[in-house]
């Protein structure tokens, strides 16, 4: 019983520690660069999910069609803002993978705080972290019963 | 862990029987939501720049699910504002209770019928549903207040206690539920002592407070569901019979019959909304955000649609099929109803860590609103204390996915857990991992919706 205890404690740190800390690839061997135009419009950017490799040097074009917008990209902290009928752009170098939000920065309308999109640099690792731990946390429910 | 009173330290003992600061703690709280009225009334159309919305959608509801109800169960109940004007007008007094009745109220008894949270799961999903302008207009989130003030107050007019606060608030029926995992329990302290005592003065009311408001009889208090943190009881039991203890999260959960039908289908409820919140709220699909926001609109009624099938058929059938898988094969197990209901247990936690989520998702995105509002209230200009042109920041943008996937490994943790007691305590109910199964498909949906 004590050796099952040990072997159990001893599998969950590891297997908690590998979820947590193992380097995955980025997929950025193939660094590119890439042009993207987003349309604002309350309450939604168009496209509202993007998807880029990681290294990727990338210009966002944002247009706003009706009124003021804003982006502004989590982890990121890039920031731009468009007026009705212009466009803005900025472009800066995906170096962090991972799934970010990016949201209208200027106060738009009602459903402002919601107005939301997504780029997904690289594999998303805070996805699949999340879905190890939880894995990991069934296996060590499942075993802990057990004695 | 061993459980500890809390009320053999004088001083907090002192602070809770007296009623000073409970009832400033009520005015604060009335003060502030009177503003809140005023000022979604009468302030900027502007979410984002009128307190009724900052302070009540951000602030408040960050402080009720990630601090308050988890680690204080009802601890809100205790000061909440919006019953307060009924009870006045139902007791005849603000402080002290008086000896003889000068009260308006017919104190009728609530329905025996009703006496569940079905009502309660009716005002939840209908608040839901109009969530999406509810939470943006700072009017509609003035009205809400004000219809639930003047409801609370009919029904304390005509009903006997807080009939309002146990059976109809939509917000009250969550937080009870909730609260079962708190790591808080006010509890008898000798059985004996409540049975010997024949006048039961906990429920009746003597000179130094009222029957217990929430209709409860504390001598047999088992859960925490329906305490509701007032503490009458302590004043008004002269055996000085009643603890506050200190004891390990999650403690009610596993208890026999913790959990009735409706409070399944409110944990079901809860969890379900957390999702399609996510996925509305905080998701990249302008289109669903617009039909949520649409009222009226043919857009509007698919979502409401869905949402509706979603949590009170999809859901629950998915459950109740888990729960059919958990039980034992060729062998008189209990009722399925009986499993289901013990098995909903598992939701609560689930639908907690859900919560906690959805609330970190937004709250420190956008809890620099704060600083504007507290300045200019309403919107109009004003610049009170100097930080009206504070600029929207989102803060610990880098880490706040990761506190998203704890929040929610932590709630399907506690699922897991709980099922497994739940086994373990009655083990004709099955075998937990079709319910952990569930717990788990539930998690990664979140995971994806939420930084995914």
């Amino acid at each position: 019983m004590k050796l099952k205890k040990h072997l159990y404690y001893t599998f969950m740190i590891i297997s908690s520690l590998l979820v947590a800390f193992i380097p995955f690839p980025n997929g950025g061997e193939n660094v590119e660069s890439q042009v993207i135009d987003i349309q604002a419009s309350q309450f939604q950017f168009e496209p509202g999910m993007i998807r880029v490799s990681a290294g990727d040097q990338i210009t966002i074009n944002l247009s706003a069609m009706d009124v003021t917008h804003g982006l502004y990209i989590d982890g990121y902290e890039h920031e731009l803002r468009a007026d009705p009928g212009q466009t803005a752009s900025f472009t800066f170098t995906a170096d962090q993978g991972g799934s970010f939000r990016f949201r209208c920065s200027i106060s738009c309308g009602a459903l402002h705080p919601f107005m939301i999109g997504k780029i997904q640099v690289g594999p998303n690792l805070t996805l699949y972290r999340g879905v190890g731990f939880s894995v990991i946390a069934v296996l060590a429910l499942f075993f802990r019963s057990k004695f | 862990l061993t459980k500890r009173n809390i009320l053999e330290m004088p001083f907090i003992k002192n602070v809770l029987i007296s009623r000073w600061p409970q009832l400033i703690g009520r005015g604060a709280a009335l003060a502030v939501f009177i503003l809140v009225i005023i000022s979604g009334l009468f302030g900027t159309p502007v979410g984002n720049r009128n307190i009724s919305i900052v302070l009540i959608w951000i602030a408040w509801w960050a402080a009720l699910i990630l601090v308050l109800v988890p680690f204080l169960g009802r601890s809100w109940c205790s000061i909440c504002p919006l019953p307060l004007p009924g009870e006045w007008i139902q007791q005849g007094t603000v402080l002290e209770p008086r000896t003889r009745k000068r009260g308006v109220s017919k104190n009728w008894k609530w329905p025996k019928k009703l006496r569940n949270i079905w009502l309660q799961n009716g005002s939840f999903a209908l608040m839901a549903l109009f969530s999406a302008v509810i939470l943006t207009k700072p009017a509609v989130t003035a009205w809400l207040l004000l219809g639930m003030i003047a409801v609370a107050i009919v029904m304390s007019v005509l009903f006997e206690r807080r009939a309002f606060c146990r059976y109809l608030c939509p917000v009250g029926g969550f937080i009870g539920l909730y609260s079962l995992i708190s790591p808080v329990e006010l509890r008898i302290i000798e059985q004996d002592v409540c049975r010997d005592h024949k006048i039961k003065t906990c429920y009746s009311g003597n000179e130094n407070g009222y029957g217990c408001p929430w209709n409860v009889y504390p001598g047999a208090l088992q859960l925490n569901t329906n305490c509701g943190a007032c503490f009458e009881c302590l004043r008004t039991c002269p055996h000085d019979n009643i603890a506050i203890n200190i004891r390990g999260f999650k403690n009610d959960l596993s208890k026999p019959k913790a959990i009735k039908l409706d409070e399944s289908f409110k944990a079901i409820l809860m969890l379900g909304s957390a999702t399609v919140y996510s996925a509305v709220m905080l998701g990249p699909w302008g289109n669903i955000k617009t039909a949520a926001f649409s009222i009226g609109t043919g857009s509007w009624w698919i979502f409401a649609g869905l949402f509706l099938v979603f949590n009170f058929l999809i859901l629950p059938a998915l459950f109740y099929l888990s729960v059919n898988i958990a039980q034992p094969r060729f062998s008189s197990g209990p009722p399925l109803k009986h499993a289901f209901k013990a098995f909903s247990a598992a939701l609560i936690p689930l639908g907690l860590g859900a919560w906690a989520a959805f609330s970190l998702s937004f709250v420190f995105t956008n809890g620099s609103y704060l600083w504007g509002v507290i300045s200019d209230p309403m919107g109009l200009g004003w610049n009170l204390l100097g930080t009206a042109g504070a600029s929207w920041t989102p803060y610990l943008s880098n880490i706040t996915p990761i506190l998203v996937m704890a929040a929610l490994v932590m709630g399907l943790i506690g699922a897991g857990q709980t099922a497994i007691k739940v086994t373990i305590k009655d083990q004709k109910l099955g075998k937990p991992w079709p319910i952990l199964l569930f717990c788990f498909v539930i998690t990664v949906g979140l995971l994806w919706l939420l930084v995914g």
